[in-house]
């Protein structure tokens, strides 16, 4: 087990490597940050002070030295567009999509998994078929599209929810939340739906496929002809074999769910790091799209260990193969 | 039996009649693909005709609603655009930035897969790394920031004018690993054979093996995932214009019409964003259903 997570970190050190040296070849060559944030007028001398301020007169290797050392801190910089440091930006805004995906991917297990199951279990009726149509839609209609529909219809024509932005938030020292109150709550509502509605789709469509497998099994079989009840087959013997796949698509889809919460979060106007983004790459505010594609690329690789660890929970064959592979050498 | 004749009798065309949702969704991508092309033609009124527009124009209804006019199927925009004109106009445009960006990709994807697949070793270790480390990210977050980072590196007005093909190669650069992985699982299979054995043994180069022997025989799949790309490569343009990202106001492709609507929703001018999503909407699903009936109707397993 140890040295499994040893060696997945140390496939993931390359891979981190080289998004850093990205990010930094972005930092350091992309467009002219001096020119963006002084504006129209400026003196020689004081565009001098900002450049030595900035630490871009110095050589390659001392600024790589530098972004490296000070990325590793958390410290990125400050931002072109609004002169303020980029961690501090980054921070403010980590909660809201933080809140926003987690309560998204809550949302798609909780309806998409039961969805599936039911769909696989009473292929022919037709509550299942309504729920393939409602797949259908949700794979095909792109992430803004039902953000936008959902805000005509629950927002405007209806006036039940807020269309843009987090409500009133609570202050926890460092993190804001708007789960405790009643319009942070009734805020979240539509953006979750946006951003869960294609993965909740994905996986009651993947649930639905590996139940029908399963259930044809012969080990299925078996425990009907055991007698075993149905809730028993169906939940303990058949659904626990569909996780396996569910859980990477889920735990790839997590870094889906990061990227479209960028869209989601144009759309609902949601104060978090994807506004943040596109309103940055809009005036190539360089130094918060590289801390961004840093960040990103850290969860990413986090997101992908944890996967490979659920596994090894999930299937204990995975874990015999493995004892019997080393055991052999 | 000639071409023509042997097509007609064929399990594709057998499978084709026999599957409505094919001949709906060939029949729906069908009228986008001429609809656009034709655009300049049929299109009821010119959106880029400055001099046709009026302001008096503006936000007129669909014509089925009270106060829509016949002259507008679709109604108007805030600028007074004929909306269906526009929609058709922008079909045209999501439909060339759309194709252009997969055929580069397909160009890419072919070629390192080709590269990989067939020369093995290092130069296949070290591609077949990088395309697995840009499949950990979402293309859409790729094509995002290669496109930012364009705009960065471009001075605005040349940037506007090139946007287009900034949004080719931003989404084609995004989509190349699919392709390039299939294409090399295929290669490899093929690199075996006795026709490259022999093509090897009368002494051909290693790029006339590549490209007149073994590329024929791995193309198959990835036209078919070439198809299915095609939609989320429609889907990724509409997006970055719909953040703002994209294809300027001055040349709307359906991603960027769906934005300028979002403005007019609260005011009750919902047609402005729903007709051009309803459109897109539509184009993706039937070129994705298109593509699910390909890859089944190719699949010799599934017979």
């Amino acid at each position: 087990m140890f040295a499994f997570i040893t060696s997945r970190i140390l496939q993931a050190i390359p891979v981190l490597l080289v998004v850093g040296f990205i990010a930094f070849a972005l930092f350091a060559y992309v467009g002219d940050p001096v020119t963006i944030m002084l504006g129209q007028d400026y003196t020689a001398a004081q565009r001098e002070e900002l450049v030595r301020a900035l630490g871009l007169d110095q050589p390659f290797i001392v600024q790589y030295a530098k972004f490296v050392w000070a990325a590793v801190h958390g410290n990125f910089g400050l931002s072109y567009r609004l002169a303020r440091p980029v961690s501090q930006l980054i921070l403010e805004r980590l909660p809201a999509t933080i809140e926003l995906a987690v309560t998204a991917a809550a949302l798609a297990l909780l309806v998409g998994v039961p969805m599936g199951v039911y769909t696989g279990i009473r292929r022919n009726s037709p509550t299942s078929r309504l729920f393939m149509v409602f797949s259908l839609i949700g794979v095909s209609l792109p992430t803004f599209l039902i953000g936008i529909l959902l805000i005509l219809f629950f927002a405007v024509l209806l006036g039940w929810l807020p269309s843009f932005g987090r409500g009133d938030v609570v202050h926890l020292s460092h993190w804001t939340t708007g789960l405790l109150t009643v319009s942070g709550l009734k805020a979240l509502i539509l953006p979750a739906i946006t951003l869960g509605m294609f993965q909740m789709t994905l996986i009651m469509r993947l649930v639905r496929s590996e139940m029908l497998e399963v259930l044809r099994s012969d080990y299925i079989k078996f425990a009907r002809a055991r007698g075993l009840s149905e809730r028993s087959i169906n939940f303990g013997h058949a659904l626990k074999n569909t996780l396996v796949p569910v859980i990477t698509i889920v735990g790839l889809q997590l870094g889906g769910l990061v990227a479209f919460s960028i869209v989601t979060e144009t759309v609902f106007q949601w104060p978090g790091m994807g506004l943040l983004l596109v309103q940055s790459i809009g005036v190539a505010d360089i130094p918060v799209m590289s801390a961004y594609l840093l960040l990103v690329a850290v969860l990413f690789v986090a997101i992908n260990l944890i996967v490979d660890l659920l596994y090894y929970a999930v299937d204990p064959r995975l874990r015999l193969d493995r004892r019997s592979m080393t055991g052999g050498k | 039996m000639n071409a023509v004749a042997r097509f007609i009798d064929s399990d594709f065309l057998y499978s084709f009649r026999r599957s409505p949702v094919a001949i709906i969704s060939a029949l729906v991508a069908l009228v986008c693909v001429f609809g656009a092309i034709l655009s300049p033609w049929i299109a009821p009124h010119d959106p880029f005709d400055l001099a046709s527009l009026s302001l008096m124009d503006s936000f007129k209804p669909p014509a089925f609603m009270a106060d829509g006019e016949n002259a507008y199927l679709l109604g108007t925009d805030d600028q007074g655009r004929d909306l269906l004109s526009g929609i058709m106009y922008g079909t045209r445009i999501s439909l060339f930035v759309g194709v252009l960006a997969i055929g580069f990709a397909l160009a890419v994807g072919i070629t390192v897969g080709l590269v990989a697949g067939y020369m093995g070793g290092t130069v296949d270790a070290v591609l077949m790394r990088i395309a697995d480390v840009q499949l950990t990210f979402p293309a859409i977050l790729i094509a995002l920031l290669v496109d930012g980072v364009v705009r960065a590196v471009l001075p605005r007005e040349f940037h506007e004018k090139i946007e287009i093909y900034v949004l080719v190669f931003a989404i084609g650069i995004a989509r190349w690993p699919q392709f390039a992985r299939t294409v090399r699982g295929s290669t490899l299979v093929e690199r075996g054979r006795e026709y490259v054995m022999a093509a090897q043994v009368i002494g051909l180069s290693r790029a006339r093996i590549m490209i007149s022997h073994i590329l024929p025989n791995v193309l198959g799949p990835v036209l078919v995932i070439a198809t299915l790309n095609l939609g989320l490569a429609i889907l990724d343009e509409a997006t970055l214009s719909f953040l703002g990202v994209g294809l300027p106001p001055t040349q709307p492709s359906l991603g960027t019409l769906i934005r300028i609507g979002n403005d007019f929703l609260f005011s009750g001018e919902w047609w402005v964003t729903i007709f051009p999503g309803i459109a897109l909407a539509l184009m993706v699903l039937s070129i994705n259903l298109l593509g699910d009936w390909l890859r089944d109707a190719l699949n010799p397993r599934l017979r």
